[in-house]
């Protein structure tokens, strides 16, 4: 289908961008577009005025720092792949991002714009809470930085209302002695998960595991960080439970089934995507922890 | 209000080479303003929702599905379509792009409707690489995998893809 007729604005800086939000009844901010547009065409959403972002200047950096990673709402997710500072800062984000859709649609994407949509079968918005990222908010009344905890409200929902434009994303470094890993089981590989699963492992100074952090894709209506080190708490990284881990997961977890899934197989992707991922993770771990 | 706010909007889109005016609903997708306003009907329009990947253009040099744009959002970009893969001849016929040179002779293509979004894919994903770097099957998954194609199957797209790619290679 077509989209339902609305009106167009492409505001040449964000002051612009705010002013036509703040005007115009029915608003919608329009970045990479490539899930808005789908929406859009399946007539699942009708906004009266789209503001079309792409216009702006200075919204298509990538900071990276000894800190964390700051994303601006124009990179697309092609570049954020491809960008061996951000990936040696917060290895997460290269792993997952390539696991975003397909080549052509990271060409256009934005990271941004994918957890501003806040679906829970996008990979980036489980990766700002695995990593305790925030994203930072232009309003009339200023720029406030929201917390992940603070955003997702439900499928498609996030807390922010009135006129506002995301306008970066930023992601905590990898700590000291920690793996990440990611990994994904979808129907054609690009294609929304039926699962996925991001972990980050934390040993201590004597190679023991000190704390386990799984969250998921596809799981849940909004992102969750699932605590699992009780599982292995202590144990050598070489010697470490990880099924344990994997089978603590599928019992916190309360995935919805739907054509492709039941609940209670995503239980079990769970699982096996925990126990794998964690494995990876902790080799990486103990790499980065050294003998 | 500074910022114009527009239902309908006259757009300039250098298409293959040549510099396109049209005059469209803001609501148009740039699939449909190629082919409809453009008169450009190389470009297929399969699923309409970013799925099926026939739409495939390039824009500004990165391959993008055309039905996941606006034809706004394209005005004053360089958009190649399908009609411009073939090169000019010096006896005025038409010389096949290598990507379709190898559709051709790899049997890449049945009824061809997910042909155009194909060969643009592949075409933009080859250009965008490094040609002496050995192509890998990984690499040639990811760059089809975004496309459906419902009749050849994939083996002979696969083929076709390592043939343009050492032709493109040779050619260089």
């Amino acid at each position: 289908m077509k989209p339902a007729p609305f009106r167009y604005a492409d505001p040449r800086s964000l002051a612009e961008a705010l002013e036509v939000l703040a005007t115009e009844e029915g608003a919608k901010v329009l970045a990479g577009g490539q899930s808005l547009l789908p929406l859009l065409s399946m007539r699942l959403a009708a906004p009266a005025t789209l503001v079309d972002i792409n216009r702006v200047p200075g919204l298509d950096r990538i900071e990276a720092t000894g800190d964390g990673v700051r994303v601006g709402a124009l990179v697309r997710h092609v570049r954020l792949l491809e960008d061996v500072v951000a990936a040696r800062v917060q290895p997460l984000l290269a792993r997952a991002t390539a696991n975003v859709a397909h080549p052509a649609i990271r060409n256009r994407g934005t990271t941004v714009g994918s957890i501003a949509h806040a679906d829970p079968s996008g990979e980036m918005t489980s990766v700002l809470a695995l990593t305790g990222g925030s994203v930072e908010v232009a309003t009339p009344a200023g720029v406030a930085t929201v917390g992940w905890e603070d955003l997702f409200v439900g499928p498609l929902e996030t807390s922010l209302h009135g006129p506002a434009v995301v306008t970066a994303a930023s992601f905590p470094a990898l700590p000291d002695r920690s793996g990440t890993a990611f990994a994904e089981i979808a129907r054609r590989k690009g294609d929304y998960a039926v699962c996925g699963a991001g972990v980050v492992v934390t040993l201590d100074a004597d190679r023991r595991v000190e704390r386990v952090r799984a969250a998921y894709v596809s799981v849940g209506l909004v992102p969750a960080v699932h605590d699992l080190t009780d599982a292995v708490a202590g144990q050598p990284v070489e010697k470490a439970d990880w099924a344990a881990a994997g089978a603590l997961a599928r019992t916190l977890v309360d995935p919805d089934g739907d054509l492709h899934a039941s609940a209670d197989y995503r239980r079990l992707l769970v699982g096996v995507l925990t126990e794998r991922t964690l494995a990876r993770a902790a080799a990486e771990a103990a790499e980065r922890t050294g003998a | 209000m500074t910022v114009p706010v527009d239902t309908e909007r006259t757009i300039t889109i250098t298409v293959n080479g040549v510099p396109r005016r049209a005059t469209v609903p803001v609501r148009r997708l740039l699939s449909d303003a190629l082919r409809h306003d453009l008169g450009l009907t190389g470009t297929h329009v399969g699923c309409e929702h970013g799925v099926c990947g026939a739409c495939t253009v390039v824009v500004d040099g990165a391959a993008v599905r055309s039905c996941l744009v606006l034809a706004v959002q394209a005005d004053g970009a360089a958009v190649e379509t399908v009609e411009g893969l073939a090169r000019e001849d010096s006896g005025g016929g038409q010389v096949l792009h290598p990507v379709q040179e190898a559709f051709r002779e790899c049997h890449a293509l049945q009824c061809g409707f997910c042909t155009p979004g194909f060969l643009m894919t592949i075409t933009a994903g080859l250009e965008a690489r490094d040609p002496s770097a050995e192509l890998t099957e990984e690499e040639v998954d990811e760059l089809v995998g975004g496309n459906l194609c419902r009749c050849t199957g994939y083996a002979n797209i696969r083929k076709a893809v390592h043939d343009a790619a050492a032709a493109m290679r040779d050619g260089a």
